[in-house]
């Protein structure tokens, strides 16, 4: 069935079964590649999407579930004022190492910015322990988070 | 050579060092290929185009270990180019042209070191001969600054307007062009952020499984829970009745554990649907001889073995009996670690189109020659048939090294007659995985009276058939303290395993450190002695034992551990109760490495990690500081996700965990800051992406046993383990 999914700001449609998590139908119907597939049951935050502003894993939900929901995945962050910011860090710092992790990881950063503009360690911990860097970049990713929200990178 | 099935040693890939090196000179020679016009190819590596844009090819995988950008560094820097004017671009997979591409062993920096700045250098002689000819002038007349030739009048000429008249100059021979010193180097050395990385930031198609191809279907692959078991029965009619399913059949498959094995195939329009199908396939699975192997059987086995004479003994040094008798204490421990998995982020996949009798392939692979060989072999069609496309892999690890999901995605393709890109679940991940062989050591260990290790016996019982171990489960008799104790007996027995198993980052290293530095501390302990300076005694004076590569400089290992306990305040700094700092050394891919972890043990058992220091040597220049600061931290703190949560277990001959809720890795709230320090020393530069991972297990699990008096001797760390 057909459903008209808001993406980053663009009305897209998709013919898809209604139980297709969102990612399948992001990635494999209307080739959104950003968000990643790492464990299929919520359980490594790489296919993290924002849905009406709220961090979500993308492997969990139905692409019937979704309705006028606006959903933003990496792709879109360079128009969104803090992810922009939060890319830029990353950018700076060079968090990555084999970068599959990272667009899961920008979204939860962003997110938690939006909520959060100065996080702690103890915030950042809680905000981003669902997000596995399987590189372990996870010294970067606090330093890039301190530094998108403008706080001294320990 | 492969190391498809187990894994080379690391004496195999040195030995194909030498190999590697003949053929620079069609590389060289290479000048041919891929020519926009106006571009001129100065050798295999190297373009340059009218605007002075200069794209270098990166030979090798990039797997997250940041060679993408660190192999063009050493071209581009004896080429003498500006670094924003360079363009990188994945080499095609042609061992003829670019000699052994992989990545493995930490051993792109060493084995490509030379040889890639000898390719700049040519690149640029050539430039500076083709202007001297506009010039008529002599070459000794012209020099070069970043992106131009330089007469010593004071004209220049830029290398855009000379690449295309180096078609008519010779190469010159690599081995007698004079190399950069150093010292004036403008790139190498300094921090330089990897290419791909406003590509990674931005979310654009990079990956494996990215990849699209026209009329692309896609593909799951079902494999029995047993390693190898084959299909009994599946409806595949059911999984074709799912909406989106295009094909589903069965694959009689092979007996090769990391080669094609039997299976269910299910190919749908989007990935979702062929999962669906899959999941509707109601597949059994036949009886297989390894199907009642399990964790606690080996377990049992190990003990067994142990407590009988050994089935050979590796090295007898001096004579143990006796000297265990002389010793004024001793110390009995018995020590095992698990299996363990890769477990990339970026899930097993690989895109393949078989057309007219050609095969395409793209896939994210550290390996990738031996998987066109495999499926050259497994499709019975020509190796030049096929093309291997490397693809950025999220992540690898050593799991990558083995290529049985390529030929998985290259069969279904041919099958289904239209390109088809297989991706695996996690759960297909983890439970068909070429592990980390689990181990035993049983020890005994002496000191003299003078506190100094006298005795060092270890019954050593891995798995492996005959005198062959399995993957990654041997130790080399040169294994350290061998050769620093005078009296040192080796034992091995070894017990039959049907679980494939290969090479994890570090491999053998990152199970041998653990047991052998957590036993010297347990010695140094037994002897009253700090258990740094123990290290250091035990290490002596002499500058280096053996011959490459089981080459051992304890002077390079005295200066990290000096180093490492600087940075970390070594037994100067005054800790709370249930607080301890442990100290550990290891020696693996030609790196020398020291680390110290701070933590804090409560009651209840719970570890804090607070702090790691390390202290690395690896030679005489770092490539890409940038870089090698995140391979260092990486590593150290992969270490602690082994020590911390990682386990495989076989239960009825089937891997019993399945994602990452039953196979944990570090998460953020977990990860201590780590400090790093490299030392330099002069010697050849080496590689980063493994040797920083052995000692940060022993490093905490020694400082585990500072804080609360508990000592590890089996991995994971369970809070029970620790609880007062």
């Amino acid at each position: 069935m057909s459903y008209t999914l808001n993406v980053n700001g663009k009305a897209l449609s998709a013919d898809v079964d209604g139980d297709t998590p969102l990612l399948w139908t992001l990635r494999d119907a209307l080739g959104i590649r950003g968000p990643k597939f790492g464990c299929g049951v919520a359980a490594c935050g790489a296919c993290t999407v924002h849905v009406d502003g709220q961090p979500q894993r993308s492997c969990q939900l139905p692409t019937s579930a979704v309705g006028a929901a606006k959903i933003s995945t990496i792709e879109g962050m360079a128009a969104h004022p803090i992810g922009k910011k939060v890319q830029a860090a990353w950018m700076e710092l060079d968090v990555a190492q084999c970068g599959y992790c990272q667009p899961g990881q920008i979204m939860s950063a962003t997110a938690l910015l939006a909520k959060n503009p100065k996080p702690t360690d103890a915030d950042i911990d809680k905000a981003m322990a669902g997000n596995l860097c399987r590189c372990a970049t996870y010294t970067r990713i606090r330093a890039a988070i301190k530094r998108a929200s403008g706080q001294k990178e320990a | 050579m492969t190391f498809q099935a187990t894994g080379a040693s690391r004496r195999e890939i040195l030995a194909s060092v030498t190999a590697a090196g003949l053929t620079l000179n069609f590389a060289i020679a290479a000048k041919a290929g891929a020519q926009a016009a106006g571009v001129g190819a100065l050798n295999a590596f190297v373009r340059v185009a009218p605007d002075g844009v200069v794209t270098i090819m990166s030979k090798n995988p990039e797997i997250g270990q940041g060679i993408l950008t660190s192999l063009p560094m050493m071209i581009a820097e004896e080429l003498d180019v500006d670094w924003k004017n360079v363009r990188i671009e994945q080499a095609p997979n042609d061992p003829k042209l670019y000699g052994r591409q992989f990545a493995g062993g930490s051993l792109s920096t060493p084995m490509n070191w030379d040889e890639l700045r000898r390719v700049g250098a040519v690149a640029r002689l050539m430039l500076v001969q083709a202007a001297a000819q506009a010039w008529n002038c002599a070459p000794g007349d012209c020099s070069t600054e970043p992106g131009n030739v330089v007469h010593k009048s004071g004209k220049k000429r830029s290398y855009g307007s000379l690449a295309l008249a180096c078609a008519n100059i010779p190469a010159p021979d690599p081995k007698t062009v004079t190399l950069k010193d150093p010292k004036a180097y403008r790139i190498i050395g300094k921090a330089t952020p990897q290419y791909d990385t406003v590509k990674i930031v931005t979310g654009q198609p990079l990956f494996g499984i990215d990849v699209k191809r026209p009329g692309m279907l896609y593909a799951t692959y079902a494999k029995a829970p047993v390693f190898g078991a084959k299909v009994a029965s599946a409806d595949l009619d059911a999984a074709k009745a799912v909406k989106g399913v295009k094909k589903a059949f069965l694959v009689e498959g092979t007996t090769n554990l990391t080669g094609l094995m039997p299976g269910v195939a299910v190919v749908g329009d989007t990935w979702w649907a062929a999962k669906k199908g899959r999941d509707k396939a109601a597949i059994t699975w036949a009886e297989h001889p390894t199907g009642k192997q399990s964790s606690k059987a080996f377990n049992a086995r190990a003990k067994e073995l142990a407590a009988g004479p050994p089935q050979r003994t590796a090295r007898n040094d001096g004579d143990v009996e006796a000297a265990l008798k002389a010793s004024a204490k001793t110390v009995e421990a018995a020590y095992s670690y698990p299996f363990l998995h890769h477990a990339p982020l970026e899930p097993m996949n690989t895109t393949a189109e078989f057309k007219d009798g050609k095969l395409e392939i793209w896939s994210p692979t550290q390996n990738p020659e031996p998987g066109r060989q495999l499926c050259a072999q497994v499709m019975k069609i020509k190796p030049e048939d096929i093309t291997v496309h490397m693809v950025r892999c999220g992540g690898g690890f050593g799991r990558r090294l083995s290529n049985d999901y390529m030929v998985e995605a290259a069969w279904i393709a041919r099958e289904t007659g239209a390109p088809v890109k297989l991706l695996w679940t996690r759960e297909d991940d983890i439970q068909h995985g070429v592990y980390r062989p689990a181990g035993y050591h049983f020890f005994r260990g002496g000191v003299d009276d003078k506190g100094n290790l006298s005795a060092w016996h270890d019954h050593f019982v891995t798995f492996g058939e005959g005198t062959a171990p399995a993957g990654s489960a041997g130790m080399s008799a040169t294994e350290f303290p061998s050769r620093f104790v005078p009296n040192f007996k080796m034992d091995v027995s070894m017990m039959p395993l049907g679980v494939p198993t290969g090479p994890l980052r570090a491999p053998g290293s990152n199970a041998l450190a653990f047991v052998h530095q957590s036993f010297i501390d347990e010695l140094a302990h037994a002897a009253g002695a700090d258990p740094l300076a123990f290290q250091i005694t035990l290490l002596g004076d002499q500058p280096a034992v053996g011959q490459a590569p089981s080459v051992y400089n304890a002077a390079r290992m005295v200066g990290v551990l000096k180093a490492v306990g600087e940075m970390s305040g070594w037994g100067k700094t005054k800790l709370p109760a249930g607080e301890g700092m442990g100290v550990a050394c290891y020696y693996s891919h030609q790196g020398y490495f020291a680390e110290v972890c701070h933590v804090a043990v409560s009651a209840a058992g719970d570890v804090k990690i607070k702090k790691m220091w390390v202290a690395a040597d690896v030679g005489r220049q770092i490539v890409n500081p940038h870089g090698a600061m995140n391979q260092v931290q990486g590593a150290a703190l992969e270490g602690l996700s082994h020590a911390l949560h990682q386990q495989i277990t076989i239960a009825d001959g089937h891997v019993e965990q399945s994602n990452f809720f039953d196979y944990p890795l570090l998460r953020i709230n977990e990860a201590p800051p780590v400090e790093v320090k490299f030392v330099m020393t002069d010697y050849p530069p080496t590689g980063l992406g493994e040797p920083a991972l052995p000692p940060a297990i022993p490093a905490l699990t020694n400082a585990i046993f500072a804080a609360s008096g508990k000592r590890v001797r089996s991995l994971p760390i369970t809070k029970a383990m620790l609880k007062a």
